[in-house]
């Protein structure tokens, strides 16, 4: 388990291709990416691939994004639809593709597991979080993973307890940590309140 | 580690002239015991007692890891260096005993990568050579490009063709061969990770390209031992052990502690690992930073010394050591 993860700002590097994951509001961090990079953005469109999906909050900047331009772009409805092809163009990839990661920290944490998996070191990978911070929350009983939390504490969708989301985060799961919070005293649970947004 | 970090007694059970510029040896322990395990890329330090001057000097093994009946090492002679590869060479027989360090790895194989690519410079092949027998028993996917200056100073040519076939590929400068590095690195499937050993230049320019290629930091790797360069005598004063010593001009500032007994930390010995910083507390003169550890800045601030390279020259000189 590791603490928070610390997200940057994404910024062109040079390389011989581009991939970008985002969801939601992340399209706004690639299309700030393409403004920065001016006179260059054109032969770094030529390279780029975009996949993209709506946010949670159903953010749908697809539109925008298609319109940039870049030599391939993909839109699924969620990352479950779309990491088939992540990891197909990560197979087919070479050393040199440069990869952007934007949006919910969901959507990175999964997108950089595979990118992980595929061989490149975490820190190689450039996120940028924007828009929601709904988490990612795996029940450290059950084992179960939650999309999409909003409140703290929250009862896990597969086995029901009542959860205290930590801040504690695993880059293998790509989830926070819940842990049950009413196991001294069952049924002692404070109100959720809403803490991602 | 450092000076009186613990020891392993071995004996030379072997001496092979590979070719007219390279030696290589053998260690066994001396108690029969089994050698310690090791992982590829990993290096020992050599005790030698160089005409009262101990060097450690380090070199990478290159045995086969799960080999735990000895070491090997191959070690080319500098004519115009401080003496350690001369000393072995020329003093060096099959059946003296010997201190060696355990082994330390500073260039290990990252197990993330889906695919090895190794690129060698001369006597830079050592480490690759325990690699890629380790990645052989764990079947792991490499490649290895080999620039040699000429066919005769080749070492371990036919040898590691024969192992690996076509994943060795060879480059004689005589030749006019060279490594065609931008394609080389164009093609290379995504997670593979670069290693590169071998001189100074090399791997500035192999660093360089890849970076230019858009590889990320973490997947080159490279390792390069400097060897203390000699210079003249000059004067250090240890604060904390309150002693004054002299280090001789083919001695390293390093060795000259051990030599005092001061009990100085290191581990490369060669400038890379960033183990023996020590403060400098007062410094009249100019530091000879010959390290790569030490950011630009550290070293135009003289507050820094990494005395298994470096020297000085000037009145004063005191560290916190
Ligand atoms: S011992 Fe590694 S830098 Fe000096």
């Amino acid at each position: 388990m590791r603490s928070r993860p610390v997200y940057g700002e994404l910024t062109p590097r040079p390389g011989s291709g581009h991939l970008f994951v985002a969801d939601g509001e992340g399209a706004e961090a690639i299309l700030d990416l393409f403004q920065k990079a001016g006179a260059q953005a054109s032969s770094l469109l030529e390279k780029s691939h975009i996949i993209y999906m709506p946010g949670p909050n159903g953010t749908d900047f697809g539109a925008r994004l298609e319109a940039l331009g870049a030599a391939q772009y993909h839109r699924s409805p969620s990352f479950a639809s779309a990491q088939s092809r992540l990891k197909k163009v990560l197979a087919d990839a070479h050393m040199g593709l440069q990869i952007y990661l934007a949006g919910t920290e969901g959507l990175m944490g999964q997108a950089q597991r595979d990118v992980i998996e595929a061989g490149l070191p975490h820190e190689a990978v450039q996120t940028e979080h924007r828009g929601s911070t709904v988490r990612r929350v795996q029940c450290v009983h059950c084992k179960g993973i939650t999309e999409n939390v909003r409140t703290d504490p929250i009862k896990c969708s597969h086995c029901g307890l009542h959860l205290f989301v930590r801040d504690h985060y695993s880059r293998r799961l790509a989830a926070f940590q819940g842990v049950n919070i009413d196991a001294e005293d069952p049924g002692q649970v404070p109100a959720a309140v809403e803490r991602f947004k | 580690m450092s000076v009186k970090a613990p020891r392993i007694s071995v004996t030379v059970a072997e001496v092979v002239e590979v070719n007219p510029l390279i030696k290589r040896f053998r260690f066994v322990r001396s108690d029969g015991q089994p050698m310690p395990p090791f992982s590829g890329g990993a290096h020992i330090v050599v005790e030698m007692d160089d005409h009262g001057t101990r060097r450690l000097n380090p070199y990478s093994l290159m045995s086969v890891p799960e080999d735990s009946s000895g070491y090997s090492i191959s070690v080319r002679r500098d004519d115009t260096g401080r003496g350690g590869s001369l000393y072995l060479h020329q003093q060096v027989k099959p059946g003296m005993a010997m201190e060696i360090g355990y082994p330390v790895n500073l260039f290990s194989l990252d197990q993330r990568a889906k695919k090895h690519l190794m690129i060698a410079g001369g006597i830079g092949i050592t480490p690759f050579i325990s690699q890629m027998a380790q990645l052989t028993s764990l079947g792991g996917r490499f490649e290895l490009h080999y620039s040699v200056r000429n066919r005769e100073l080749g070492a371990y040519v036919d040898e590691l063709k024969a192992l690996y076939g076509d994943r060795i590929h060879l480059y004689f400068d005589d030749e006019g061969d060279k490594i065609d590095l931008d394609r080389l690195l164009a093609g290379q499937s995504f997670g593979t990770h670069l290693y590169v050993c071998g001189p100074k230049g090399m791997i500035s320019w192999v660093r360089s390209t890849a970076d230019a290629a858009g590889w990320p930091k973490g997947t080159v790797h490279s390792e390069e031992f400097l060897a203390p360069p000699v210079g003249q005598p000059f004067t250090v004063e240890l604060a904390q052990s309150k002693k004054s010593i002299t280090v001789g001009a083919t001695q390293s500032l390093l060795e000259a502690m051990e030599a005092a007994n001061v009990d100085a930390p290191y581990l490369c010995r060669g400038g890379a690992c960033g183990q023996c910083e020590t403060d400098v507390v007062r410094c009249d003169g100019h530091i000879e930073h010959n390290d790569h550890w030490l950011s630009d800045e550290q070293k135009a601030s003289n507050r820094k010394i990494m005395p298994c390279v470096s020297r000085f020259g000037g009145t004063t000189l005191v560290l916190d050591r």
